[in-house]
């Protein structure tokens, strides 16, 4: 880009060498401008990759990372025969399962409604309003929503009860707290999801569906065979992104809205390590924890990635 | 290209009405937040749906803003949402740009590394072990630090710098302009509206973020906004046993105040958010 490609191409080591700290040197404030960045990366991201090592040791906080003897899969095998981790990986995959099966058609299903819209007024109108959840803390939200679920003064149990109904425990049956979790999870994200797909329906050439109003095609036609093959690669962007993500169960949300009442349906791998750790101090024990939890979110993005691609679409990488 | 058969117009009346009670139903909450705030703790008790105020009484937001803790842990989100952002943005930009050379030596590997922490984490406990390691714990870099990049906004940025024609900065370098003078000079004045969206990003994260607050901040003077509200919203029964017979201390008034008190700061950025947001996610779609 300024000439100094050609300087690189040398045939002997050492002037290979130098040529290479020239090339260094001739862009030294480009490189300079690049050490914060490689340095956060290496303290805030390497380094604990690295402290994960002891999930495989006895870790003593006298003696360090690097002075605790090793311990081998001695944790994973007590781990594994602990009945509650079964218990709270399970509750993990329950609730993600469930918040991935509802919770991702949501925002399609909205932008293809939006897009339906023929005033763009009304339409900008509602795209503003339904993503402000997202911008609201979980520790705000979750207060309107104790508010609003409330069984003796929540609208929605009035509003059951009007119509006849018992009013529900959301918050402290066992029965209903999973799906309280994931339609919370979904009330509060569909709305900046529906942007993206919104965003993405932008693009969309309008002469596409002139023509297929020509050719006598139906709004369902429509949909089916220009608006959804419009946004496929998002879909598939989204889809990889949230199935990689399937041991997040959300501990923001859980760690808000549990109680005591419903620790046992809804206790996820990131609240049990948060206590295992940090309250009681077992740390090798967590980080084994941790560390299953990364290994199955790593090969579930990767397969899903690579399926993604044996059906030639655009992967995330 | 209207149509005006009778199936579409029942469509699109089904349509308009389905969008409108989304919308009803994502606002009810802030509606419900505001006038609970605005209720007298009798007024509240005394009616059922909270839809109108009955009359308005700002006692509770007298009884907040004398409360102990609440200007300290305002005082705490402002420095972590200023200062944090500012070093947030100091760091994607500089990072971003080089990186935005896929002709540099070393560029590459460096970002299949940096992309690499997306994939894999060495989890909560390793993280933990290295802000105490720091030292910072009970500080508000234990806020700042470990969040210092964000790799989505990095690619963000990253790809929105590889947006911009490289014959610019080649006639500024003919020049005599020096890269870092290019960059502050030329590509950042050209790259404002992204810019703006990854600000905006990253200071609601820091203003909502209350995650690595609970690890890391474990004395209660240093508590950020939002550990003041998560124990006035969720643990007040268990403060009310030790405060007295306050009964304030529960009242749904007072606990909405709060809540509206830090609500207030974020939803002022929403038109800004507006203006740039949908852009910075059509940024982000670029791919890289």
């Amino acid at each position: 880009m300024n000439g100094l490609t050609t300087v690189k191409k040398k045939s002997s080591k050492t002037k290979s060498n130098r040529s290479l700290l020239a090339y260094i040197w001739f862009h030294r404030y480009l490189y300079l401008l690049l050490v914060p960045g490689i340095i956060y990366y290496i303290i805030f991201h390497y380094i604990p990759m690295y402290g994960a090592t002891i999930a495989f040791k006895d870790f003593n906080i006298m003696k360090g990372i690097i002075g605790s003897p090793w311990a081998g899969f001695k944790h994973f095998e007590y781990l594994f025969s602990l009945n509650k981790f079964f218990q709270v990986f399970k509750n993990t995959i329950i609730i993600s399962l469930m918040r991935l099966v509802c919770g991702f058609p949501a925002p399609i299903i909205v932008a293809l409604l939006l897009n339906e819209l023929s005033k763009m007024k009304f339409k900008k109108v509602i795209q503003t309003v339904v993503y402000l959840p997202h911008f609201i803390s979980w520790v705000i939200f979750g207060g309107m929503l104790v508010t609003i679920l409330s069984a003796e003064t929540g609208i929605v149990n009035m509003i059951i009860v009007a119509l006849g109904g018992e009013p529900i425990g959301f918050l402290t049956d066992p029965e209903y707290f999973r799906w309280t979790l994931v339609w919370t999870a979904i009330y509060k994200w569909f709305g900046w999801n529906t942007v993206i797909y919104m965003a993405a329906l932008s693009g969309v050439d309008t002469q596409l569906y002139e023509a297929a109003v020509i050719d006598g095609a139906n709004r369902w036609q429509r949909i089916w065979h220009i608006t959804l093959p419009c946004i496929k690669g998002t879909i598939v962007v989204l889809l990889i992104l949230r199935i990689g993500n399937l041991m997040q169960a959300g501990f923001e949300q859980i760690y808000v809205l549990y109680n005591p009442a419903v620790y046992r349906v809804s206790d996820i791998l990131d609240t049990y390590v948060y206590r295992l750790g940090l309250s009681e101090g077992k740390f090798s024990l967590a980080t084994a924890i941790g560390l299953f939890k990364s290994v199955i979110n790593f090969v579930l993005l990767i397969s899903a990635n690579k399926i993604a691609r044996m059906m030639e679409q655009p992967g995330i990488y | 290209m209207k149509e005006r058969s009778i199936g579409n117009r029942i469509f699109n009346t089904i349509n308009v009405i389905v969008l409108t009670i989304l919308a009803l139903a994502t606002l009810y909450p802030f509606w419900e937040v505001l006038v609970s705030s605005i209720s007298s703790y009798e007024g509240y008790l005394a009616t059922d749906y909270h839809i109108l105020p009955t009359e308005v009484d700002l006692t509770a937001y007298k009884y907040i803003f004398r409360m102990e803790g609440l200007w300290s842990s305002y005082g705490v989100t402002i420095f972590i949402t200023v200062v944090g952002t500012l070093i947030n943005m100091l760091l994607t930009i500089t990072t971003g740009y080089v990186l935005s050379k896929e002709d540099l030596k070393g560029t590459k590997i460096i970002m299949f590394l940096i992309v690499f922490t997306m994939l894999f984490s060495g989890g909560l406990i390793p993280s933990y072990m290295v802000v105490k390691n720091l030292g910072i714990m009970n500080t508000v870099w234990a806020l700042i630090m470990p969040t210092a990049i964000s790799t989505y906004n990095l690619i963000i940025m990253k790809n929105f710098f590889m947006s911009i024609p490289k014959s610019i900065e080649e006639s500024a370098i003919i020049d005599g302009c020096t890269d870092i003078g290019v960059l502050f000079k030329i590509v950042i004045p050209l790259s404002m509206p992204a810019i703006a969206t990854i600000s905006l990003f990253y200071a609601v994260y820091h203003w909502n973020d209350y995650f690595q607050a609970v690890l890391y901040i474990t004395n209660r003077e240093k508590w950020p906004l939002q550990l003041f509200l998560r124990s006035m919203l969720f643990e007040n029964e268990a403060s009310s046993m030790s405060g007295g017979d306050d009964p304030y201390l529960l009242g749904t008034p007072i606990k909405m105040a709060a809540v509206m008190v830090a609500l207030i700061p974020i939803i002022s950025t929403y038109p800004f958010f507006q203006k740039y947001f949908v852009k910075g996610v059509m940024i982000g779609s670029v791919k890289g």
